[in-house]
């Protein structure tokens, strides 16, 4: 389904990405961990093509993604929507007008500029609002919602696009634990009731043990572990990280129930 | 669900969402203030429309020729100027090198301007400025000072100082110094304004004073700012102080006017004149681009590769 072939990002003289590949056959809830800066985000941005890889490829379907340009490539980016951390919804505008915005790629740009969209693209916008429990706040001011709200939004804006990949880079990292659980049970949801596939940058290991149905480590660029989350153990998890015997996962912990387990 | 995931809202769709009543409800509330906001668009653009055509309506009527009958005749001029520049472009060269020193001496009444300008613009920003003026009282004479400055146009107080002080590049400097304090005052106020009082109260946490805090915490977040928007004004002051020549004050302007008028032949001239403001005003403004990506993002950004 989906194959990423030696996919690599160089800035200057450095890799962010160096000849990673991945192959994925059915839709599937992949996490991705790994420290900060080690190539997850330049990872997702280049399956959506917000950033252009220096060499390698990527395939879905047959189709060579990377290698698309023009309107074949923004096709492509509403067929694969993506999710950031800092939510990128526009600020003023109402939570509806920003969920449908992932209709613009169908949308001519005056129609779009005078927020004429169909009616029943306003219907399903509000259903996508209702499915995520965010309904009663469709009039409001994106920029009004609480972080959690935000997300959700951003969610619902992917939604929208009908994707058939959900890409999530770091959607819970600005997110209370609360919230967190929230957001990551949207996104698992919809990976097991519409069948898409979602690649989750996470930097929590809990949440990609618990979340997701395959884990891929990343460190320096290079893809170092691809496993299920049972492969996943607090030694893999060190070699991902880097870290010394001193690395405990509580002390990062997103789990509410985490300390209550340690002190237990 | 594996490993007996508890989801907060359950399984199916059916079972999370809300009332229907409320739904209902929510969609058909957003649906009537969408089909408000459009009618209200609509209107909107009916009215500037007819606006629009009326207005030009009404100016063309007043007009002492005709719109309609002068615009074929707008490209006369520039067309003269460049067939002639054209005919004689081997003199081109030489022209240049002619017109250097008045082109200099306009840069510099422009640079000096700007300078002095600038740095009073940033002393009477700081006090224009809510939340970072340390007496509010100040904030709405400044501001007004600030808005005269702006009001009145050079030229005006480049004719009165030339009047009193006798023509010159002095009288000019200090014409364009006004009107970029009133300019830059206010566009260095909004940024401010823009600008996080975050670290300002970090200092301020410290015990530092109201100097330190505008010069440590304010001015490293504003400084990008602060200096296109200088080197965009000095961009308009080297426009300004060539025209501000045609009243007396030297430079390029005082030559362009001379060549410039009809009928005397040195269209040539005055197209090298236009060329040169015209190279003068890319090369500032290719180094504004370059002074601020460096300030904005460090050196180190363009060693990691960026495009700058």
């Amino acid at each position: 389904m989906l194959t990423i072939t030696e996919l690599t990002k160089t800035y200057g003289t450095k890799d962010a990405v160096q000849r990673a590949s991945l192959q994925v056959d059915k839709p599937t809830m992949i996490g991705i961990i790994g420290r900060s800066g080690a190539g997850k985000s330049t990872l997702l941005r280049m399956l959506n093509r917000l950033t252009d890889a220096t060499s390698g490829a990527v395939t879905f379907e047959g189709r060579p993604i990377t290698a698309l340009t023009g309107a074949d490539r923004r096709k492509w980016q509403s067929e694969c929507a993506m999710i950031f951390q800092q939510f990128n919804l526009v600020p003023r505008m109402d939570v509806v007008s920003n969920v449908l915005h992932g209709t613009l790629n169908k949308r001519s740009t005056l129609a779009t500029l005078f927020n004429l969209y169909p009616d029943a693209d306003v219907h399903r916008a509000i259903d996508i609002l209702d499915r995520l429990g965010i309904a009663e706040h469709a009039p409001k001011r994106a920029e009004a919602l609480s972080g959690g709200q935000q997300q959700r939004v951003a969610i619902a804006r992917a939604l929208m696009q009908n994707p058939k990949i959900i890409l999530a880079d770091e959607p819970i990292a600005s997110l209370d634990p609360m919230n967190a659980q929230v957001v990551m049970q949207s996104l698992r949801r919809i990976h097991e009731e519409d069948g898409r596939m979602v690649i989750a940058n996470l930097h929590t290991l809990d949440t990609a043990r618990r979340y997701c149905d395959r884990v891929v480590g990343m460190r320096d660029g290079r893809i170092v572990f691809d496993g299920t989350p049972e492969q996943l153990t607090t030694g893999v998890a060190r070699d991902i990280y880097g870290a010394d015997a001193s690395f405990s996962e509580a002390a990062t912990s997103t789990q509410i129930d985490t300390l209550e387990r340690e002190t237990a | 669900m594996r490993r007996g995931l508890q989801f907060v809202f359950g399984g199916t769709m059916a079972e999370l969402t809300a009332t229907g009543d409320s739904r209902q409800g929510i969609e058909a509330a957003y649906m009537a203030q969408m089909r408000h906001k459009r009618i209200l668009n609509l209107i909107g653009i009916l009215i500037f429309a007819a606006l629009l055509i009326g207005g030009f309506q009404a100016a063309d009527n007043r007009n002492a020729g005709g719109f309609w009958d002068g615009l074929p005749n707008v490209l006369d001029f520039p067309g003269d100027v460049l067939s002639e520049a054209w005919e004689r472009s081997q003199l081109l060269p030489g022209y240049f090198i002619k017109y250097l020193p008045s082109l200099l001496e306009t840069i510099n009444i422009a640079a000096a301007a700007t300078l002095i300008g600038a740095l009073i613009a940033f002393c009477m920003a700081l006090l224009a400025t809510r939340g970072l003026a340390p007496a509010p009282w100040l904030i709405a004479p400044v501001r007004r000072t600030l808005d005269i400055l702006r009001a009145v146009p050079e030229i005006v107080i480049a004719l009165v100082l030339i009047f009193l002080l006798g023509g010159g590049p002095v009288p000019a400097m200090i014409a364009i110094a006004l009107h970029t304090i009133g300019a830059l005052g206010k566009l260095f106020s909004e940024v401010n304004e823009n600008a996080s009082l975050q670290p300002v109260e970090g200092l301020q946490s410290t015990g530092a004073s109201w100097m330190q805090r505008m010069l440590l915490g304010v001015v490293p977040q504003v400084a990008p700012n602060y200096l296109s928007y200088a080197l965009l004004r000095f961009e308009i002051n080297i426009r300004a102080s060539a025209i501000l020549g045609f009243v007396g004050a030297g430079g390029i302007g005082y030559d362009l006017r001379n060549t410039m008028s009809w009928g005397q032949g040195k269209f040539d001239e005055a197209a090298a004149i236009f060329l040169l403001l015209f190279a003068t005003i890319v090369i500032v403004d290719q180094l504004s681009g370059v002074a601020r990506n460096r300030l904005t993002h460090g050196k180190a950004f363009a060693d990691k590769g960026a495009v700058i």
